[in-house]
């Protein structure tokens, strides 16, 4: 597999035994060997889209996952973001969805967004 | 007519960072100028994260990196902000002509001028696909407008062209907002994004890349059908008999980034070859005396950080400039990228006294692991640095202490040593 | 029967050549209507060809396409005035690069001077270099002074607004399906939005005008597509490669592939001449592409290909007479305008006239009194005085706004394009009348921006927007409200 913890991309090679995590090779330091378990035992992605906002300057505001979520449930969270609204004003940090789908992270506004009067 | 110490023109990343440094540098009087109706640039549509690393410390997302710039202007009396505001023309002697809804037509005069105008993408014109002129072709920078701050999506089932960072991120984003990425097609026979991004972006949503594939002609009259695709040989030609269709009804294209230097060259700028930006010196002046110029207006980066460091170097000097405090130069030098390494920004320098610390910001002309840049003169190295590996869509950074620039004379070389 | 309308003259189609006929017409006491099947004005050949007001020496002496190009010139210089027309009377040049060229320039010559086209002269190799520094390959040229290149769309446009202004009527997305007769006699028009009652046709359907004559009976003649590719360069990056309109020695089939500059100062190549089946396909192709390169650089060798901003392609309609169709067809109230490829453009206002005087002979013909045939002057913002412009602003804030970088287009200009007669009403249509999307990006910014304006103008939804043609629509809801 590839790295994906900085722009050098390593090539790793990971092994397996009995499914579980067991050695990686290729990785150039310890981040990399991180990387490559989780990647094996428990995938975790970041997520970015968007959510609607009533009131503001856009009619959208992009949205954050607070931390890495599993790599099978980005595209669940975010087909579920599709269908939220929010009402401006909103601060950069301000949480948008608590927990989302119980699966423990929050979802953050990622900028300012101020209420305009139309 | 109003005098400033600094103007700047374009309120992105570049402009903001050049701003906040000028004021830092002493400037008293700055006033930044953004086409857009917010400040931000760019970034603000930028939505994903893996920004701000290098220059926050922090992992940002575009518009959580363009708050931080706007908050370290904001509340300065010293900094004046108009947006929505279009610079019809930079004249040499700095007088800044712009317009906008409220004001009109107005000219103010800087004592000096930094252009940060970014860059624009190639459109379908400058790739010469063949085929109607049918809706459903954009720049993936246009489709990640609409997507992202504006609601409405370029179309359904999606074809991009280019593998660079800017295609892999639209092809996750169209993923996530339930759309069909059918294929993304690549010229090259490499990508030319970060792995990362192929990791997150098209691996994680079982995209298929077609490497050395190029779109031979756009299927469709009205709206887009489909994409002929061909496999290219070694000079980029296609090979007859390779080509299949491919079914969609948007095509994204995200074929490289172009400076944009209207103004620039209206104004009398030098434009440098293969940068296709002005020809700066390290302390990111252009051939007109008093206009500065950072960021992707100079050279497409990669790294917003890059261009924020980039510009406030180039707000320090114009700060420094303005109130009468630049050292002069004294020692002309030219920069000239060698072995492997294809650009180098800046292109002169033009030191003072004892020499000045100075960085420059290169690219590679084509991927390589395990090599040394060197910077000689006369033959001699001066510095060098070992770099685990290069790519062409990687910029390579480097510092030369001010010591070492005083050993400088007429021209240095930088380029690439293999192991 | 009910109808939808009522006239005396339907002109059928919007290109320049009808739009001409209908501007003509509206001088006199007549109820004229135009219907185009295209939900805009000029968007078949009017809006893919080499927008030339040739001077008249090609064509050979006493043919229509002969008489109505030298008075169709001469008129233009009047139109321009009244009708605010984008024309730059560049004059033009026939280049011959070998000893046989040289002698066919002569025989051009001797053609222009019968056809009566004014001030023809042979240049040496030494005057066409003055005039066009970069035509290396130059031994000779046939110079036309009285050649021009124009802004055809704006043309279009402006005769249609004249016509509307003087009471007539333009409408869109009206294809016509079939005639009806009376004794012989076209007396309705059957259209995708209803039937049309009227006295007499003017068929100008452009490539479709055979399939529009023989709906109403008129088999005469046939009509086939001529596709010429065309590449256009940024202004910027090719800003003097030539200063009027280059043409290589014509061959048989069409006047060759030429250099131009434009009424904005961007520089084309093209077209190449293929005859196809097809009457709708505009494809380019990447032999055409090649042919039209290859054709360009025996003129001048270094081109800025990598300055080329876009690709296009446009058919010319080519008659089987191998002449303009123009007057009373056999069938009594079907006037034709048919099979006008090149000199076209340069010929629509005197096509027009010919038409009238057709017209003139089915029905008594009055002058209106308070024709008006003026326009109001509109110069675009970029091209205003510092004062002007800010006046304007003053006038209406949407022209401090800039939508087109590349062309500086404002928000006012496109709001006004919208709203004006014979508005624009998809983003191609905005384009021919501002030029926002003309330029290096080709929209990329602007297009989304422009999309958006018409929805708001328009009272309509985003998604609902059109580039160009029903089926056009630009983006998709992101979600369901």
């Amino acid at each position: 597999m590839n790295c994906i913890m900085c722009p050098m991309g390593c090539e790793m090679t990971v092994t397996l035994e009995n499914g579980r995590f067991a050695g990686v090779t290729g990785n150039s330091c310890p981040r990399g060997a991180k990387y490559a378990e989780t990647e094996v035992t428990d995938p975790r992605r970041m997520l970015t889209t968007t959510v609607r906002i009533k009131g503001g300057l856009l009619p959208l505001l992009p949205v954050v996952s607070a931390e890495v979520l599993p790599k099978g449930k980005v595209a669940d969270c975010a087909a579920y973001l599709r269908n939220v609204t929010v009402e401006a004003p909103v601060q950069a940090g301000d949480v948008i969805v608590p927990d989302i789908l119980g699966l423990g992270v929050d979802i953050v506004a990622s900028r300012d967004m101020e209420k305009v009067n139309d | 007519m109003e005098l400033y110490d600094v103007i700047i023109i374009g309120g992105g990343p570049g402009g903001l960072s050049a701003a906040y440094s000028a004021y830092r540098n002493g400037a008293k009087k700055i006033l930044v100028i953004e086409r857009d109706r917010e400040l931000g640039g760019i970034l603000q549509q930028c939505i994903h994260n893996g920004f701000g690393l290098h220059h926050f410390k922090e992992e940002l997302t575009g518009p959580g990196y363009a708050g931080r710039c706007i908050a370290l202007i904001q509340d300065k009396p010293e900094i004046r902000a108009l947006t929505d505001t279009m610079v019809l023309s930079v004249s040499k002697d700095k007088k800044v002509t712009a317009v906008n809804p409220e004001k009109g037509l107005f000219t103010v005069e800087g004592k000096t001028v930094i252009l940060t105008m970014g860059c624009r993408e190639r459109t379908r014109g400058a790739i010469r696909t063949a085929g109607e002129r049918p809706a459903g072709v954009f720049t993936a920078g246009a489709a990640q407008r609409m997507v992202n701050m504006e609601g409405y999506l370029p179309g359904k089932k999606i074809v991009i062209l280019g593998s660079g960072d800017i295609g892999l991120i639209m092809a996750r984003r169209m993923s996530l907002e339930g759309c069909k990425v059918q294929a993304v097609c690549e010229i090259c026979p490499y990508s030319n994004g970060l792995t990362r991004n192929m990791v997150q972006c098209l691996y994680d949503f079982d995209i298929p890349l077609y490497l050395s594939h190029t779109i031979l002609k756009i299927k469709g009259r009205d709206r887009v059908e489909g994409v002929t695709v061909a496999k290219v040989d070694e000079k980029m030609q296609p090979v007859p008999g390779t080509e299949f269709d491919i079914e969609c009804d948007t095509l994204l294209l995200s074929v490289g980034l172009i400076p944009e230097n209207e103004l620039s060259m209206a104004a009398g700028v030098e434009i440098a070859p293969f940068t296709n930006g002005p020809r700066v010196d390290q302390r990111r002046q252009t051939n007109l005396p008093g206009i500065y110029a950072a960021g992707n207006v100079v050279h497409v980066h990669d790294l917003v950080d890059f261009v924020s460091d980039e510009a406030e170097i180039a707000g320090k000097f114009a700060a420094l400039e303005a109130q009468g405090s630049l050292t002069p130069a004294v020692n002309t030098v030219e920069v000239s990228p060698v072995n492997g390494i294809r650009t180098c920004v800046p292109q002169v320098l033009h030191l003072p006294e004892g020499g000045e610390p100075v960085r420059l910001f290169m690219r590679a002309g084509a991927p390589d692991r395990k090599v040394t840049l060197e910077v000689k003169c006369g033959g001699e190295v001066l510095v060098k640095k070992m770099l685990p590996v290069v790519k062409p869509s990687e910029m390579v950074t480097l510092d030369i202490p001010a010591a070492k620039t005083a050993l400088m004379h007429d021209k240095i070389t930088v380029g690439l040593q293999s192991k | 029967m009910e109808f939808f309308k009522e006239a005396d003259v339907v002109v059928i189609g919007g290109g320049i050549v009808g739009t001409a006929i209908l501007r003509e017409l509206s001088k006199y006491d007549l109820r004229c209507l135009l219907v185009e099947k295209e939900p805009d004005v000029a968007v078949g050949t009017t809006k893919a060809n080499s927008a030339i007001c040739h001077a008249g020496f090609d064509a050979p002496t006493g043919t229509w396409k002969q008489k109505t190009n030298v008075r169709g010139n001469a008129l233009y210089h009047q139109l321009q005035e009244e009708l605010d027309l984008d024309i730059k009377w560049t004059g033009s040049l026939v280049v011959a690069t070998n000893d046989e060229e040289i002698r066919h320039l002569q025989v051009l010559l001797e053609r222009g001077r019968a056809n009566g086209v004014f001030g023809l002269e042979i240049l040496s190799r030494e005057e066409v270099l003055a005039k066009e520094p970069n035509l290396v390959t130059a031994k000779a040229a046939l110079w036309a002074p009285t050649a021009g290149v124009m802004w055809p769309f704006g043309c279009a446009v402006a005769f249609a607004q004249c016509a509307v202004q003087n009471g007539a009527q333009v409408i869109c997305d009206c294809a016509v399906t079939g005639f009806v007769k009376e004794d012989g006699a076209v007396t309705v028009v059957n259209t995708t939005k209803g039937a049309i009652r009227t006295k007499v046709v003017i068929n100008a359907a452009g490539v479709y005008a055979e399939e529009i004559a023989k709906l109403a009976g008129d088999d005469s003649f046939a009509i086939t597509p001529r596709k010429g590719e065309y590449i256009l360069f940024d202004k910027m990056a090719a800003p003097s490669l030539v200063y009027g309109a280059i043409f290589p020695c014509p061959n048989e089939k069409s006047k060759g592939i030429m250099i131009c500059t434009t009424t904005h100062g961007n520089t084309f190549i093209g077209p190449n001449a293929n005859e196809q089946a097809s009457k709708e396909d505009t494809s380019v192709t990447p032999d055409g592409m090649n042919e039209v390169i290859a054709g360009a650089r025996k003129l001048i060798p270094n081109l800025p290909m990598g300055a080329s901003i876009t690709e296009f392609a446009g058919l010319r309609a080519v008659s089987s007479t191998g002449d303009f169709i123009l007057g009373a067809s056999g069938v009594p109230g079907f006037i034709n305008a048919a099979g006008i490829q090149s000199p076209g453009l340069a010929a629509a206002p005197a096509i027009a006239e010919v038409v009238a005087e057709a017209v003139s002979r089915e029905m008594y013909l009055r002058k209106k009194t308070g024709w008006n045939g003026r326009l109001p002057k509109k110069p675009a913002f970029n091209r205003m005085t510092a004062s002007e412009k800010q006046k304007m602003i003053e006038m209406n804030r949407l022209y401090g706004r800039v939508i087109c970088r590349c062309e500086t287009v404002t928000e006012g200009e496109i709001v006004d394009a919208i709203h004006q007669p014979v508005g624009a009403r998809t983003v191609d249509g905005v384009k021919r009348r501002t030029r926002a999307g003309m330029g290096r990006c080709q929209g990329g910014f602007c297009g989304p921006r422009v999309t958006q304006i018409l929805a708001r103008e328009l009272g309509i939804p985003v998604e609902k927007v059109l580039k160009e043609r029903q089926g056009s629509e630009l983006f998709y809801k992101k979600f369901e409200e």
